[in-house]
C-alpha cells in the first residue's frame, strides 16, 4: 500500500467526516484526496490552533474530527489541547507529520522534532509511530478508537522515514 | 455601557439560537443573567470561541452567536480569515469590545487603535453592525439575515460582581451536545 493513500484510506474507514489542516509537504497529497471527497468536510485553517476550535465545535454537532499538521503545529496549539480538549473531554485523531526525525534534511526542524514526543507525553497524548504504511492503518484505527472511547486527543507520528 | 448591560440586551432578543461564550467574565455574566442548555460556557483556551463557534455552524443548521471579546480575537485573528472563506450563513460574531483584558486586570488592548469593524469589513465581511450605546442593539433584522455577520459592540472597562460557573465543564458540554442532537 502507498503511504499517503493508507492514512486517507485509514481517515475513510473509520468515518472521519471532519477535518482540519495546516500543509505539510509530507501531507500534501493526503490532502489532496481529502479534498478531492465530497463526503469529507476540509477546512483548512490558519493556525493549528484555531484548527483545534474549530473541530471541538464540530465534535459537539456529532462529527468524528481529525487534524492534519506537521509537528511545529503541536507547539502552537499546547494550550488549547489542555484547557480545551482535556478540560471538556474532547475526542480528536491527530495525524502529525514529524519532521526533524532520521533522514531530516532540514537543521532548524531538529529542535522541535526532538520536542514533540516529549510534548505529547507532557500531554498524556498515546501515540503511535508507524513505519509501513500497513502499520499506519491499523495504528490510526485503534488510535480513534481509543480517542473516542476515551474521550480525548490521540495522534499518529508520521516520522520522515515514513514517506 | 457595561458589557453585561450589552449581554442582557442582546440575549433578550434572542430565541432559540445557540451560544458559544468567550472566558472569564462575559461567561459568568451571560450564565448569571440566564442559562440554558443551548450555552457554551468557555473555561479556558483564550481566542478559541470564533472558531469553536464556526466549527459549529459549518456542521448544524440552527444559528450560532458567539459572545466574542476584543482582546480574545486579537489572540486568534486568523480566525476572521477562516470565517470569511468559509463563509457560513448560519454564524453571527458578536464582539463585546472593551478594549481591554478585562478578566485578568483591564489591561488596554490593541483594539483602542485598531477599529475592529473596519477590520473586518477589510476582509470581506459585508454584513458588519456597529452599537454605540446599549439601547440601540436591535438583533431582530441581524436575526433574519443570512450569515456571516459581524456585530460589533463598544462597551465599558470592567466587570459585573456575578459568580464563577457553578457547572464542571463536563456538564456545560453534555447537556449542550444533547440540545444538539435532539433538534438535529
Amino acid at each position: 500500500m502507498d503511504s499517503s493513500k493508507a492514512i486517507y484510506k485509514a481517515l475513510k474507514d473509520n468515518n472521519i467526516n471532519f477535518i482540519v489542516s495546516v500543509p505539510c509537504i509530507n501531507l500534501a497529497r493526503v490532502l489532496e484526496m481529502i479534498d478531492q471527497d465530497k463526503e469529507i468536510k476540509h477546512v483548512p485553517v490558519t493556525r493549528e490552533e484555531e484548527g483545534f476550535g474549530i473541530a471541538a465545535g464540530a465534535y459537539m454537532a456529532g462529527e468524528d474530527t481529525a487534524i492534519l499538521m506537521q509537528n511545529s503545529g503541536l507547539g502552537n496549539s499546547i494550550n488549547v489541547i489542555a484547557s480545551l480538549y482535556k478540560l471538556y473531554k474532547i475526542p480528536i485523531l491527530m495525524i502529525i507529520s514529524h519532521r526533524g526525525t532520521r533522514g531530516e534534511f532540514m537543521k532548524a526542524q531538529i529542535p522541535m522534532g526532538e520536542a514533540t514526543p516529549l510534548l505529547l507525553e507532557a500531554l498524556k497524548i498515546p501515540y503511535h509511530v508507524p513505519s509501513t504504511p500497513e502499520e499506519a492503518y491499523n495504528d490510526i484505527k485503534s488510535a480513534w478508537k481509543l480517542a473516542k472511547a476515551k474521550k480525548y486527543p490521540t495522534a499518529i507520528l508520521l516520522e520522515v522515514s515514513f514517506w | 455601557m457595561e458589557r453585561i448591560e450589552a449581554i442582557k440586551t442582546i440575549v433578550e432578543q434572542l430565541d432559540d439560537e445557540l451560544i458559544i461564550c468567550n472566558l472569564g467574565f462575559p461567561s459568568r455574566e451571560l450564565y448569571s443573567i440566564k442559562d440554558s442548555p443551548r450555552h457554551f460556557y468557555m473555561l479556558g483556551s483564550m481566542g478559541m470561541a470564533s472558531s469553536i463557534g464556526l466549527g459549529l455552524a459549518l456542521t448544524q443548521k440552527r444559528k450560532v452567536i458567539v459572545f466574542e471579546g476584543d482582546g480574545s480575537l486579537l489572540m486568534n485573528l486568523g480566525s476572521l480569515v477562516t470565517i470569511y472563506s468559509q463563509s457560513p450563513k448560519n454564524f453571527i460574531l458578536i464582539i463585546l469590545d472593551n478594549g481591554c483584558y478585562a478578566t485578568t486586570g483591564s489591561q488596554c488592548t490593541y483594539a483602542l487603535q485598531v477599529d475592529l469593524s473596519k477590520l473586518a469589513k477589510g476582509i470581506g465581511f459585508k454584513k458588519v453592525f456597529k452599537f454605540e450605546k446599549p439601547h440601540e442593539i436591535n438583533m431582530r433584522p441581524i436575526l433574519e439575515k443570512d450569515g456571516p455577520i459581524i456585530v460589533h459592540v463598544k462597551v465599558e472597562p470592567g466587570n459585573a460582581d456575578v459568580p464563577v460557573i457553578d457547572m464542571n465543564p463536563e456538564e456545560i458540554i453534555s447537556r449542550f451536545m444533547k440540545i444538539i442532537s435532539s433538534d438535529k
